[in-house]
């Protein structure tokens, strides 16, 4: 039982860390009708960054906080020169902007970082084993990640649905030209809300930089998971993103976990664990076709959609 | 006269064409990887390799020399697609490197199929020492199942009845695995392989082996991914719980940030920085003094790679078209290696010794040493698959 | 017949094929075995993007899975090759149908959507291609599957036989080029293209456009899988890599940059782009950074691409 727990923390671990990605993918999506593919691009970017001021100032936190303001920065900075030139525009114009700028990070990176990958060493007091109940030890790092991650989505719950810029998110989501009919300056909006998903996306990066070191390309991989999380939880909803990433995070872990044993009986653990993790793979690509098919708005779609 | 300026011209071209000759060079393309989570190792063979050109004087085989390197990314295609460039584009004559048992497989065909001479630092894939051997190929590693069977060994001498194994799902991983099997008694717990290279968290195959309580722990998880294992293996609790067995996980690459969690962890190796033969200590010495760190496993095989190249060089004085009497050279393995005296099998691999290998604290430093010698003289135990005598 | 006078477009068209029926020449006597490789690819990569120009250009489908066709039609080569079946007259047949029923699942699904919506769910099929490749644990997995010998027709067809080779290609792509010209004057063409442009109108005049989409859905497919065959061929080697979304980024790039809409557009988007990364990886391992911004800049001031720019020097 011990042991199933064990397995559902990492899951939730997984989950979260997928969410805080999505959050703000789907925020961007919602609001300004926006695909970001440059949005693994932020995330990468959180990471170096927390490689190198982590290591300048030689505390993690330090590091950690800064980078999340250096993150901040460039996404802003990628808002104000690229995005508003896309608004309105086609969606394929969109992924192929941000293609263009997925190519384009991750060549800066490899030019002022070199291109080996960069690790970031966690500090005594975290990379250690935490007595969670009687005999249950846990890392102490990835519960960080869970406390981190679970008060982020609270804050962001707040900010979404408890103050006046959050009431401007939500107005934006529903009906964007009423919005800017009504007086509100959209422009500031846009560019504070691709902010907010910018430094969500850093925080992830941040995050994970302990243990899968800071290397170019690393957001490939989980951006396209996140697309995934946020198709099925429905585009504009951030609660939406939290039901699916969680979702997906605990069936990866726990199928990972669980069905190589069933498989290995009959094809052999080496096979198994091939076959494994790409059924878990396929079968959430499978969910997300299922829910585009079925259901397109998402299975939590944001209110007015 | 009108002669003199005709014969002086002629002699002229005669004497820029035999120093045209002379000054030809011998071209080596060096395929590694050199960018993401294990350039280190990369950059550790390149160090090795051109510190042993130092020593070589620059020059190998007496012929000056060219190294082209080229970064396979991790990846079995790009590692293929520059070894052909290499071939094909920049006409080596010698290909060197390789780190991942992957990259090399993918990379065979195009190096066989050009009669290329490829010498492999540190890839050791149990096809190539069976039905996918080559004349063309040798290797100045071993071949993956030697060093975890030689582990397997030393885990029996330490009565350990019960092991849960861990690997990376790709060639090499297979192999250690199956090497490991091959010689230890006890009974397998468990046999978890992860994704290969992108899965560095290991959460939930670590939670499995603590539900499955074995005797010991064996795994083999070379470059980051054995810094990440280490760590997390400590963070979950399992260190000094389960005793933990290795193979390629600790090196000198990845010893500075494993620290205080390699201690106590043995890994067998077939060189070890302390190996008390002359070559060896002047490699060693030289390295640190050059680049200001300790050498690790790979950059010796690839100091040994450039030496075994040299010797095949100065057997046909310079013939680089002469590849059957290179090939004759470098199956006698005359040359001095830094893991003392080896055979080559007809498999062109190395029939060699493995030794344990521990970490020790040694003042703010940590250190690998040699604590004893678990094989001597071992060799693959395919070479029967491969068809060459 | 009054003859048309000789548009910039065309010029430049029909000196590129020129240059590229000499080419084997000039590298046969050069000794030049590089350059005949490396444009064997940018012809087969022309092949693939031809096809995604079908469906992308002129039938306003954007499919984000598109390689997963390479991938597939690579596998059946490679899958077949490992089981003893050599022969071209068994591996291309089945790789093409293959490719062909995958567009049709695939495509009957995908196309019940529109917009962002089809966008994801190509991208999911071409995952699932990814995934499921990479679980072939019998034939390579993710460290792939080398092919000892390419397909065999016998007679006179060498397929090792490298300028042989380079102008089975080149035939190819020009039979997929002129295909695609062909189907899209068609009557065919005109539907797709009106049910691109205004859907509703099309359906309500009583086109069929779903089956029409999807016809033009699997040609595509097959023309790709057909390139997928030559790759594997020319690689002698197929990984799960060949399949993953970036590399479908990567043709539409190509498709792009050519110019949609145009014909010989993804030729030249293929020539342009893996010329460009050929000529600037030698000047600096950095390359990429040029050509991010330049894939911005293209999207945002020159949409139309080649075809485009050279469209707008002829107008102006």
């Amino acid at each position: 039982m011990l042991i199933f727990t064990e397995q559902c923390l990492n899951g939730l671990q997984f989950g979260l860390l997928l969410f805080l990605l999505a959050a703000g993918l789907t925020l961007i999506f919602g609001i300004m009708d926006l695909v970001n593919l440059a949005h693994g691009s932020l995330y990468m970017m959180g990471a170096y960054f927390a490689a190198s001021l982590s290591a300048l100032t030689g505390s993690l936190l330090l590091g950690a906080a800064l980078a999340l303001a250096a993150t901040l920065l460039v996404g802003i900075a990628i808002e104000v020169v690229v995005m508003r030139r896309l608004y309105g525009r086609d969606h394929l114009d969109h992924l192929l902007a941000t293609f263009g700028l997925i190519l384009f990070f991750n060549e800066l990176v490899r030019l002022l970082w070199g291109p080996a990958a960069l690790s970031v060493p966690l500090p005594d007091w975290l990379n250690r084993p935490i007595e969670i109940l009687p005999g249950f030890f846990y890392s102490a790092y990835r519960l960080s990640i869970i406390v981190v991650s679970l008060a982020t989505a609270l804050l962001l719950y707040l900010l979404v649905m408890r103050t006046r810029i959050g009431m401007l998110i939500r107005a934006g989501a529903t009906n964007r030209e009423m919005l800017g009919a009504l007086g509100v300056n959209v422009r500031l909006l846009f560019t504070f809300v691709f902010g907010v998903g910018a430094a969500l996306a850093g925080l992830a990066g941040v995050m994970q930089a302990p243990t899968l070191t800071a290397f170019t390309g690393m957001g490939e991989n989980i951006l396209i998971l996140a697309f995934v999380v946020i198709v099925i939880g429905g585009i504009g909803s951030i609660r939406g993103a939290l039901m699916a990433s969680l979702f997906i995070g605990l069936a990866d872990t726990l199928g990972r976990a669980y069905l190589p044993d069933v498989l290995a009986h009959m094809l052999g653990p080496a096979a198994a664990a091939t076959v494994v993790p790409a059924l878990s793979s396929m079968l959430v690509y499978l969910l997300m076709a299922m829910v585009l098919l079925l259901r397109p708005r998402g299975l939590f779609p944001a209110a007015g959609q | 006269m009108r002669g003199t300026p005709l014969a002086a011209a002629a002699l002229a071209a005669f004497l820029a064409a035999a120093a045209q000759a002379q000054t030809k060079s011998v071209k080596i393309g060096f395929v590694s990887t050199f960018s993401g989570p294990t350039a280190v190792i990369g950059n550790d063979m390149r160090n090795s390799f051109e510190l042993a050109l130092d020593h070589l004087g620059r020059k190998i085989g007496g012929m000056p020399v060219q190294v082209i390197y080229e970064d396979d990314q991790q990846k079995p295609e790009v590692g293929r697609q520059k070894t052909q460039k290499l071939i094909e584009s920049d006409k080596v004559d010698f290909l060197v490197g390789y780190i991942w048992s992957n990259v090399l497989l993918a990379s065979l065909k195009p190096a066989v199929d050009s009669k290329t001479f490829l010498i492999t630092a540190n890839a050791g894939p149990s096809q190539l020492a069976g039905e996918l051997c080559s004349p063309y190929v040798f290797s100045t590693s071993w071949q993956n199942d030697q060093t975890p069977a030689a582990m397997g060994v030393y885990m029996n001498q330490r009565g350990v009845k019960s092991a849960f194994l861990m690997g990376p799902n790709y060639a090499a991983g297979k192999d250690m695995l199956a090497g490991l099997k091959s010689t230890f008694k006890g009974r397998i717990a468990g046999e978890e392989y992860t994704k290969w290279p992108d899965q560095l968290d290991f959460s939930a195959e670590l939670t499995k082996a603590r539900a499955a309580k074995p005797d010991a722990v064996f795994v083999f998880y070379p470059g980051a991914a054995g810094v990440q294992f280490l760590n997390q293996y400590g963070q979950m609790g399992l260190r000094g719980q389960i005793p933990l067995y290795t193979a390629f996980t600790i090196d000198e690459t990845t010893l500075p940030r494993q620290k205080e969690l390699a201690l106590g962890v043995p890994g067998a190796q077939q060189w070890v920085n302390d190996l008390p033969n002359a070559e060896n200590k002047k490699y060693v010495a030289d390295y640190k003094s050059k680049y200001k760190m300790a050498p690790s496993f790979y950059g010796a095989q690839t100091y040994d790679a450039a030496n075994l190249i040299d010797a095949a060089l100065t057997a046909v004085k310079g013939d680089i078209a002469d590849k059957e009497g290179m090939r004759r050279a470098m199956e006698r393995a005359e040359f001095k290696s830094v893991r003392g005296a080896f055979k080559y099998g007809n498999n062109h691999m190395p029939i060699q010794n493995f030794y344990l290998q521990d970490v020790v604290k040694q003042g703010d430093d940590y250190v690998l040493i040699t604590k004893a010698t678990i094989v001597e003289n071992s060799q693959d135990r395919f070479h029967d698959r491969c068809p060459m005598r | 017949m009054k003859l048309r006078p000789l548009s910039l477009g065309n010029a430049v068209a029909a000196a590129l094929i020129a240059f590229l029926l000499l080419l084997p020449i000039y590298c046969g006597f050069a000794g030049d075995v590089f350059l005949l490789t490396l444009f064997t690819r940018i012809l087969i990569l022309a092949l693939a993007a031809t096809s995604l120009n079908l469906i992308m250009g002129f039938g306003g489908m954007p499919s984000f899975g598109h390689a997963a066709f390479l991938g597939i039609g690579g596998y059946a080569v490679g899958i077949l090759a490992a089981e003893g079946i050599v022969s071209g007259f068994v591996q291309w047949p089945v790789a093409v149908g293959v490719s062909a029923l995958f567009a049709f699942v695939a495509g009957a699904l995908a196309l019940r959507t529109r917009g962002v919506h089809f966008i994801m769910i190509t991208l999911a099929f071409g995952q699932m291609a990814y995934y499921v490749a990479s679980s072939l644990a019998g034939y390579g997995g993710d460290d792939g599957l080398t092919i000892d010998r390419r397909s065999q027709f016998g007679g006179g067809l060498d397929l090792s036989n490298r300028a042989g080779f380079y102008y089975l290609c080149l035939a190819l792509l020009l039979g997929g080029v002129y295909l695609v010209h062909r189907l899209v004057n068609s009557r065919f063409g005109w539907v797709l293209r009106g049910a691109r442009s205004n859907e509703r109108r099309m359906r309500s005049i009583g086109f069929p456009t779903y089956r029409y989409r999807l016809t033009c859905f699997v040609i595509a497919g097959a023309m790709c899988g057909l390139a997928g065959v030559l790759l594997a061929n020319f690689s002698e080697f197929i990984s799960p890599a060949a399949m993953y979304w970036t590399r479908s980024g990567d043709l539409i790039v190509m498709v792009v940059l050519g110019g949609m809409g145009s014909a010989l557009g993804p030729v030249m988007g293929a020539v342009a782009l893996l010329v460009l990364e050929e000529m600037l990886s030698g000047v600096t391992e950095h390359w990429q950074i040029i050509l991010g911004p330049l894939l911005v800049a293209v999207v945002l001031y020159a949409r139309g691409g080649i075809a485009g720019i050279l469209e707008t020097f002829e107008r102006g």
